[in-house]
């Protein structure tokens, strides 16, 4: 144990395992924060609860970042929310059960873009008669725009850019024919063309409550075509959620993977070797015809007419390589080892089986597995990630090669949504890399006559 | 050699049965063809016969390959005898198996040549010398302790303290040895096996080595099989010596008899060919016997030797097997050249 602690510090010395390890290090540090702050129950409401958990995300939109690279600024999501309490609407009573409350939302656009949509969301309450709003658009330069009015239930959503007899209205101050309306209501009419006006905007809304008990409140979403660290999906879902709860997926498949395999080939290998006769021959035997048996159609098998689950298929991954080729590694090592003068001591003062291989022959390799354990470990968060690129992935659990795989079907790269393939490709990249660096380094400080090569 | 013992066992047999009987044994290994096709068998052991009393020491001579290792394998209880049985301490080998067999080779300590390999290298010294107790069920803490104590005092390997949490590595070949003799002694066993415990270490502690087996042999009342193809180092430790070639044993005798007045021809020529310190050997040419040791698989007939013999008679020796001959009181040859009438008449 102290020989291999004393191994781990040399790592020290190779700036790849250093920066590999600094990559890992994060990686398992959002793999550990990730479920506590954002529960797996949490986590599967959000991915999967539908355009009712993600109504103020606009659709596929870009980084928030990425404006930093660009000489156009896409335009970023305003929310303004009266019931978190973003603006205090005031009320003034004018008759005996009416109420008049004045909503004004005001929000700065230093953006070169228009927004993709512009929705008001209400939500009221009352007995029998509905709250009544009237809408005006303030613009920078003072212009005031009749917006139109509604009338409030319990969830109305006002989409301006639905709204015809806006459009009508703006085409006739603006004098261009089919501009939309939210071409219109952010267009600098002093600019040739259709231009964004940067500036404060405000929205005025009047609404007047004809019983005493209701309320009213409502939402002002001018959705943006940047939103957040890592942009937003079709579903408007943020992709940051699939990100984060991606890592500890991807390390837990490909840590558990690496590992059971490991420990699996390696014990099966040291026990064959021992025993000898036709148990080492009949395990060799069935590592070769596993061998010739392909995992990804048998995988794939599975996922199409059985389940989906990632941890069935982790648990088939494991199974599969129970008898994997990596035996054929540890059995030379282990030939070789069950020739030392200590294991024919051992047998002289009595030493089992079971103690021969547990505790004279497997802690001889020990050295040798770390680095292959760890070199095995983007292997499976490839084949993870392929899965679910092939459609097989886990059908509940957000996943890298899920993001992918949405991409994929929603033509993100024919739409230009690079940001989308992109990243969850970028994680599963370093973190490989990540991976490889460390074990090649650790490989060089186990093995040193790999020093020299 | 068939009959050689009726002698050595008479005046060893004073107080019951010997320690280490050794009757008739073969090892042979099979060849196969094809990994199962049967191709034959290596007679490494082919028909030994001796005894061994306690506290008595004897010392097996022989170049690479005649078989000594396997010998001293099958004693161990590592090895199957093919025929013939090794009865250790009124325990049978041959009909011995799974915890048995395991008990019976704890009985036994075992001295390896290379003291590097013989001890694992991922283990401190207090744990190389704790798992022989654990094994054989010493289950109380403290008396492990207390034994690993005694031993590595008697072994000369203080202070103990230090010695403990050391791996292998960090110690020099002498103390390496020292480990080894102590993990094979830490049992208490009645017989210690040595396979040239002192081979490949540096002459300086070589001496020091052997003290320390003969010390413990004469206060533990140890009976001790010294095997080793080096006859300068012999003559420190055993009383009796034998000679094996080709999987049998030629020559049986006291130590300085045989090494004084060496009957068999290969005895002879093992003696020449032994190193002496003597600055007037510098320029005699000796006579080494030639050729190689021979096929184990297909050995020669009649005597083995007779191919590589100096001596060699054409129609006995290599048609007849040569029977033990009493040439002296307890001094066995297996050899056509002490029969008295040169293998004729028989």
């Amino acid at each position: 144990m102290k020989g291999i602690l004393s191994s781990l510090r040399q790592l020290r010395q190779y700036p790849t395992a250093v920066i590999g390890m600094i990559i890992i290090g994060l990686l398992l540090v959002v793999s550990i924060i990730t479920p506590i702050i954002m529960p797996y129950s949490e986590a599967i409401r959000l991915w999967r609860g539908g355009e009712l958990v993600w109504r103020y995300y606009p659709r596929n939109a870009a980084p928030a970042w990425q404006n930093w690279f660009t000489s156009t600024d896409l335009a970023a999501s305003v929310i303004i929310d009266s019931s978190k309490g973003d603006i205090e609407p005031t009320f003034e009573q004018i008759s005996a059960d009416t109420r008049e409350g004045f909503y004004s939302y005001e929000f700065d656009f230093p953006y070169d873009t228009f927004p993709p949509e512009v929705i008001l969301f209400a939500a009221a309450k009352y007995a029998s008669k509905q709250p009544f709003v009237e809408l005006t658009w303030i613009t920078p330069d003072g212009r005031e725009i009749r917006a139109g009015e509604f009338s409030a239930t319990a969830n109305t959503s006002v989409r301006f850019d639905q709204d015809t007899r806006l459009q009508r209205r703006l085409e006739r101050e603006t004098g261009i024919k089919g501009i939309t309306v939210i071409e219109g209501l952010f267009d600098d009419p002093s600019k040739e063309g259709i231009q964004v006006l940067q500036g404060t905007y405000r929205l005025d809304a009047t609404a007047l409550l004809f019983e005493p008990e209701s309320t009213l409140d409502m939402t002002f979403v001018s959705y943006g075509k940047v939103h957040g660290l890592a942009g937003t999906d079709h579903q408007r879902r943020d992709l940051t959620v699939a990100l984060l709860w991606g890592t500890p997926i991807a390390m837990a498949f490909g840590l558990l993977a690496a590992v059971f395999t490991t420990v699996t080939t390696m014990s099966i290998a040291a026990f064959g070797v021992w025993t000898g006769g036709w148990v080492d021959g009949t395990i060799q035997r069935i590592t070769e015809v596993n061998a010739i048996i392909p995992l990804l159609p048998i995988l794939i098998m599975v996922g199409t007419l059985y389940s989906r689950s990632i941890w069935l298929m982790l648990g088939l991954v494991i199974v599969l390589s129970i008898f994997g080729l990596q035996i054929k590694n540890y059995r030379a090592i282990f030939l070789q080892v069950k020739e030392s003068p200590y294991i024919d001591a051992a047998r002289a003062y009595g030493a089992g089986s079971n103690r021969i291989i547990f505790r004279y022959l497997i802690p001889r390799v020990l050295p040798l597995i770390i680095p292959a354990i760890v070199i095995l470990v983007p292997g499976f968060v490839f084949l993870e990630a392929s899965l679910a690129v092939l459609g097989l992935g886990d059908p509940v659990l957000p996943t890298w090669g899920k993001l992918i795989n949405d991409a994929n079907t929603q033509g993100a790269l024919f739409n230009g949504y690079y940001y989308w393939i992109l990243l969850p490709s970028a994680l599963l990249m370093i973190a490989g890399l990540a991976f490889a660096m460390v074990g090649f380094a650790l490989d060089r400080i186990f093995n040193p006559r790999l020093r020299e090569v | 050699m068939s009959n050689n013992n009726g002698e050595i066992n008479e005046t060893s047999q004073v107080n019951g049965r010997p320690l280490l009987e050794i009757k008739d044994l073969h090892v042979w290994y099979e060849l196969k063809r094809f990994g199962f096709g049967h191709a034959g068998y290596v007679r490494a052991v082919d028909g030994v016969n001796f005894s061994l009393e306690h506290g008595e020491a004897i010392a097996c001579v022989g170049e690479s390959g005649c078989g000594k290792s396997s010998l001293m394998k099958t004693i161990l209880g590592l090895n199957v005898p093919t025929k013939g049985d090794v009865i250790f301490d009124d325990t049978s080998l041959s009909t011995t198996k799974g915890n048995e067999l395991r008990q019976y080779r704890s009985k036994i300590g075992y001295v390896q040549q290379d003291p590097f390999g013989a001890l694992p290298p991922f283990m401190n010294i207090e744990t190389i010398l704790e798992e022989p107790l654990k094994i054989n069920g010493v289950s109380d803490k403290a008396e492990r302790a207390s034994r690993i104590r005694k031993i590595l005092e008697e072994v000369k390997l203080t202070p103990v303290e230090e010695v403990l949490p050391k791996y292998p590595h960090m110690l020099s070949g002498g103390q390496q040895q020292r480990v080894v003799i102590a993990r094979a002694m830490i049992m208490e066993p009645k017989l210690l096996v040595a396979d040239e415990p002192v081979s490949m270490l540096d002459a300086s502690v070589r001496v020091e080595i052997l003290r320390i087996l003969r010390k413990l042999q004469e206060s533990h009342n140890l009976a001790v099989l010294y095997i080793t193809h080096d006859l300068s180092t012999v003559r420190y430790f055993s009383e009796f010596i034998f000679v094996m070639y080709a999987g049998e044993i030629v020559e049986f005798a006291r130590m300085e008899d045989l090494l004084d007045d060496p009957k068999h021809p290969y005895t002879n020529a093992l003696l020449e060919a032994s190193s002496d310190p003597n600055a007037d050997n510098a320029l005699v040419q000796r006579e080494i016997p030639k050729g190689e040791p021979p096929s184990l698989v297909k050995p020669p007939t009649g005597c083995r030797f007779h191919p590589r013999c100096p001596a060699f008679m054409e129609g006995i020796c290599d048609v007849k097997e040569p029977p033990n001959f009493e040439v002296s009181p307890r001094h066995l040859v297996a050899c056509w050249l002490y029969d008295e009438n040169k293998g004729h008449a028989v």
